[in-house]
Order: structure tokens, then sequence, then C-alpha cells
């Protein structure tokens, strides 16, 4: 067990490591010169060739990278060129949105991915599962972009309901809050929902041809406590999994909603700083991204290693 | 992968023989699935639409005309005209072939770079093994919208970037379902069987474990696919993919965004486009699944 987590966790630390160059190089390949960037439009030679100097962007790229990693290993991940604002702060402000954005969409994924999932699963081949099917593939087939601005369409511009965008904080006003965030977040979680209940129902239908499924039938339980008390739970550790990898396309998602909702959160800043080509400020924004995706699967990774003592055993939870 | 994966490549061969009761096999396969045989059917329409596109249109996607800015759904223009007059109907037709170019190239960009780095991954194991399993950890973190988005920021944003940019975005997953399916053929009998006769590395590669993964390949295409499809849209909504005027259905989405109250119907067409597109593809590849992996889900 414990080699199992010192190996786990040292393949996190090479691949953070593998990010933090990728991410660092990639930004330099960015067209243009992050010095006349960073000194402004009315800057003269000498002006852009001082801040040049200043900022080391001079020095060879492995030096450059370096001090950069150093500082950020420290938490220090440099200062937005447009805003001033250090990048950490700049994030500390827009991740909570997001997050708010990602609970909502979960919640909402979660109500309608499992309840389907298992119904689908246990009334398997009837019109129930098809429709739950039906649904799930719909939900990865929609562009969620397309869909965002057909929700506007329908409840902001014709029945007048919902705003269509902006955003209010929710220590201000939390009904506000939540009439600007619920179309986003269904939105976002549509998304998640037709992969998780997938997922559900898969594993749903091979726990419930397990043995001790059987077992408990046969000792004359109702079908109603078999599902709910035997089989859910085993059937929801997978779903779990699916769960951290899918944070990945959440984050993406994020990106796309954020922008056509206009609200003010991370993904619209990853946006932003690239279009504006904010250096720092891109490298602190995908660097901080991609390192999460690695923590939080890590995590993923060990809590199922803990719910699932045959992992354990085996090592490493076979890659596929 | 469970054990009967091992069957696939027999029942690949049967699909693909030509003697008539397999054919009939094949038949009675797809009647079980009418909705697979629907969506294969519809993505077949938009092969067809993007081939044919010039004849199909009817009129020129990139003709403006000041008489006919905005003007909704008629006989003349079925699906309605955009902010420049133009007809959306020719430009939701036009917009299939940049659909289909971009969804369809990228992952076979995605193929022809994941499969072979797999094979090597998964074949010779040890320390190359476990530097492109790790590049590919790496490669994973970036959610697949920010690695394109910041791929086009390098390249610069056209149809032909958003295509590399979306191929490289899905190049990890065609990694690992290589090395992890190569792991399990080349543990089979018959390979350890090739390798006892003498058979050298690139003859096992190409001879006895690529033929028995293709099954599983192509069905990850069917998934990949749309996603693609998806992916190039977003990037051209985002101004990252094809440039206007060129009639991308994700460029037509972003112009219509603010034409809402005025004109939905340029909102209705290219989204409805997209979806019916992506859609028929996971229908046809759900089909293709069963066809190919008898699992019973």
């Amino acid at each position: 067990m414990f080699d199992f987590l010192v190996r786990r966790a040292a393949i996190s630390v090479v691949t953070l490591f593998v990010i933090s160059m990728v991410v660092f190089t990639g930004v330099r390949m960015i067209p243009g010169d992050p010095a006349r960037v960073m000194a402004g439009t009315d800057a003269d030679a000498a002006g852009i060739e001082a801040i040049r100097e200043k900022y080391g962007l001079g020095d060879p790229i492995p030096i450059q990278y370096l001090r950069w990693i150093g500082l950020a290993l420290r938490g220090d991940l440099g200062h937005s060129i447009r805003t001033r604002e250090s990048v950490v702060n700049t994030v500390a402000t827009k991740l909570p949105i997001t997050m708010e954005l990602a609970f909502l969409s979960l919640l909402i994924a979660v109500g309608i991915a499992i309840p389907a999932g298992v119904l689908a699963a246990v009334r398997r081949n009837t019109v129930w599962d098809m429709l739950a099917s039906g649904a799930s593939l719909s939900g990865v087939s929609i562009p969620n972009f397309w869909l965002g601005i057909m929700l506007i369409l329908f409840f902001s511009v014709q029945l007048g309901w919902l705003p269509a965008s902006g955003f209010v904080p929710i220590w201000e006003s939390p009904l506000d809050n939540l009439r600007r965030m619920i179309m986003p977040a269904f939105v976002l979680g549509t998304a998640l929902a037709a992969v998780l209940m997938r997922q559900t129902r898969n594993s749903m239908i091979e726990v419930m041809s397990a043995d001790y499924i059987r077992t408990a039938y046969s000792k004359g339980l109702a079908s109603r406590v078999v599902v709910f008390r035997h089989a859910i739970r085993n059937s929801l550790i997978p779903v779990v999994t699916i769960l951290g990898l899918q944070m990945g396309a959440l984050m993406s998602g994020a990106v796309v909603t954020e922008q056509i909702f206009v609200v003010p959160g991370f993904g619209r800043l990853i946006v932003e700083s690239v279009f504006t080509r904010d250096y720092p400020l891109v490298q602190g924004v995908v660097l901080i991204t991609a390192s999460s995706y690695v923590l939080i699967n890590l995590l993923v990774d060990l809590s199922y290693s803990l719910l699932n003592p045959r992992i354990r055993i085996g090592g490493m939870p076979r890659e596929s | 992968m469970s054990p009967s994966t091992t069957a696939t490549p027999a029942v690949l061969a049967q699909t693909l023989s030509a003697e008539p009761d397999r054919l009939a096999r094949a038949w009675r396969q797809a009647r079980r699935r009418p909705a697979s045989v629907v969506g294969a059917v519809i993505v077949l329409l938009f092969v067809v639409a993007a081939i044919a596109a010039p004849w199909i249109a009817g009129a020129d996607p990139m003709q403006t005309d000041w008489k006919l800015i905005r003007k909704a759904p008629s006989l003349a223009h079925p699906f309605g005209t955009d902010d420049l007059g133009r007809d959306t109907f020719a430009r939701v037709v036009w917009g299939s072939r940049i659909s289909m170019q971009a969804g369809v190239f990228s992952i076979l960009l995605a193929i022809a770079v994941g499969v072979p780095l797999g094979l090597v991954a998964g074949f010779y194991r040890g320390a190359i093994d476990q530097a492109i399993m790790r590049l590919t950890d790496a490669w994973l973190a970036f959610p697949f919208l920010i690695l394109a988005i910041g791929l086009v920021t390098i390249m610069g944003p056209s149809l032909t970037n958003a295509t590399i940019a979306i191929g490289l975005g899905a190049t990890p997953t065609y990694i690992r379902l290589t090395r992890g399916l190569v792991l399990s053929t080349a543990a089979e009998d018959y390979v350890q069987g090739a390798r006892a006769l003498g058979a050298g590395d690139l003859r096992l590669m190409s001879r006895h474990v690529l033929p028995n993964i293709v099954s599983s390949l192509m069905v990850q295409a069917t998934i990949s696919i749309p996603i693609a499809i998806i992916a190039e849209a977003v990037l051209s909504f985002l101004g990252l993919g094809v440039q206007p005027p060129a009639p991308s259905w994700g460029t037509m989405l972003n112009t219509a965004q603010q034409f809402l109250d005025t004109a939905p119907w340029m909102a209705w067409w290219p989204g409805l486009a997209i979806f019916s597109l992506a859609l028929s593809f996971n229908l046809a590849g759900d089909g293709l699944r069963d066809l190919l992996d008898p699992r019973d889900y």
C-alpha cells in the first residue's frame, strides 16, 4: 500500500515537472515579443530594451525557466501585464466563480445522471433504458455553446425570464446570482450528465449480474432493497474515477460557457489572457489548470485504492 | 481488456468477408439496431453534402446581398439569410465540408501520431514506455480545449492549424488506448508463438499485434470524430479556427449570437447541423461497437 502511494505520488511529481516545462516553452512559442507587449504601444526601442533587461527576457530560455519555476514553487507566478495585479491574486478572485459554476453543474449532472443511469440499468432494454440512452447520446452530441445560445434565445429573448449574461456575486444577492448561474450550470451539467449516466448504467449492469446480488435476491430481499442497499454503492466506484477524469472536460466546458454567458470566471480569464497576449497570466493559469488536474486525479486514484483493495494488491491501476 | 476483446478480429473478419451468409448476418445485425443505421445514413448524407456542396447548395455561400439582410426562412431561402444577406442554407451545406475535413483529418492525425507511440510503449516496455507515458500524462493534464486554444495561438488561426491542434489534443487518448491493447495482445499465445518461430519485432507489431487492435481503434475513432467536429466549431466560434467569410458552422454561430432577437434562425441551422452530425456519428459508432465488440452492454 505504502509502495503504491509513493510510486503514484512520484509519477505525479514527474508529470508536474514535464507540464511546467511544456507550459513555459509553449508560452515562449506564442508569436510576438513579450517585452514589446509589456512596454505598451507608445514605447520606443530603448524603452522595450529596458523592459527586456529588467525582466531578463533576453536570457537563454533554460535560465528563464529556472528563474520562473523557482518563484512558482514559492507561490509567485509573476504579475499580469495588463492589470499589473499578481497572477495568484487574479486567479484567486476568478476561481471561486468557476468553482461555484462547476459545483452547480456537478449537482445538476449527478442529480440527473445517477437516477437515470440506475433506472436504465434496472429496467434494462425497456422504454426507460432507450430514453435514458438516447438522452445521454444527445447530451454528448450537442455542442454546449449552441445549447447555451438556444437557452438564451428561449429563456431570455423569447420568454424574458432569465438574464442572458452577467454576474452578481453570491454574497451580494444569492437569488440574482442563481438566476444568472442557472443557465451556464445547466449547459455545463448536461454534458457531464451524459457521460456520467452512461458510466452509471454500465457499472450498475455489471454489478447487478454479480453473485452477491443474486444471493441478495435469493435471500428474498425486495428488489428495491437490493438495488438501493447492495448494488448502487458498489456501482458508483468507477463513476467517481470518471468524475476525476471529467475535470478536464469541465474546465474546457467552462471556457466556452463563461464566454457565452459572460461569466467573469477562470475559463474566461484563460481566453482573455491568450487573446491579449498576457504572457505571465497565460503561463500561470495554464500551469494551475494542468497541475490541479494532475492533483485531482492523484486524489481520485488514491481514494479509489482505498475503496477497492484489489488495486492495492495488484500495484498500479492498469492504464488502458 | 476483458477476454472477449480477443474475439473481435474474428468478428471483424466475418463482417468484412464477402461470403453471402456473413453478409446476411451483418444485415440481421443492422436490422436489430435501426438507430445506428439511421445514424450511418445521415453521416453519409453529410459526406455527400460535403463533396457535392457546389451542386447542392444552390446559391453562392459568399454572395452578399444588401436587399436580403436577415430575411426569415422562405421558399427561396429555406434557412433564411444572414446579416450580410447570404443564403444560410448554402452556408450550412458548405460548412459540412469544413466540419468533415476538420473532424476526419484531425483524428487521422491523432491516429498517425498516437498509435505508433502506443505500439512502441506497449511493446518494448521499460524506459521508453516510462518516457512516453509520462509525456502522455502531462499531455492529458491539459484540458482538450485549452490545449487546442494554446496550439492555435502559437500557430495562428486557420482551418489547417485548428485541425492540427485538435488532432494533437486527441493524440494522448490513442497512445493510451493502443498501449493498453498492445499490453494485453502481446501476451497472447499466438504472439508468443510467432516470436518463438523467429518473427522480428517489426513483423510481430505489424502482422500480429496491430491487426488485432484495429477494431478497437475504429470504435474509438467513431467516438472522437464527433468530439473533433464540435471542437472545430468551438474554435471557430471563439475566432481561432476558420476565418470569416468562409462558411464554418462555428463562425456562423458566432455571428448569429449578435442577432438572437431579430434573426434567431441564424442560430438554429448551424447548431442543428453540428448536433445532428455529431449525434449520427455517435449512433453509427454505437452500432459499430456492438458489431465489433460482442460484450453485452
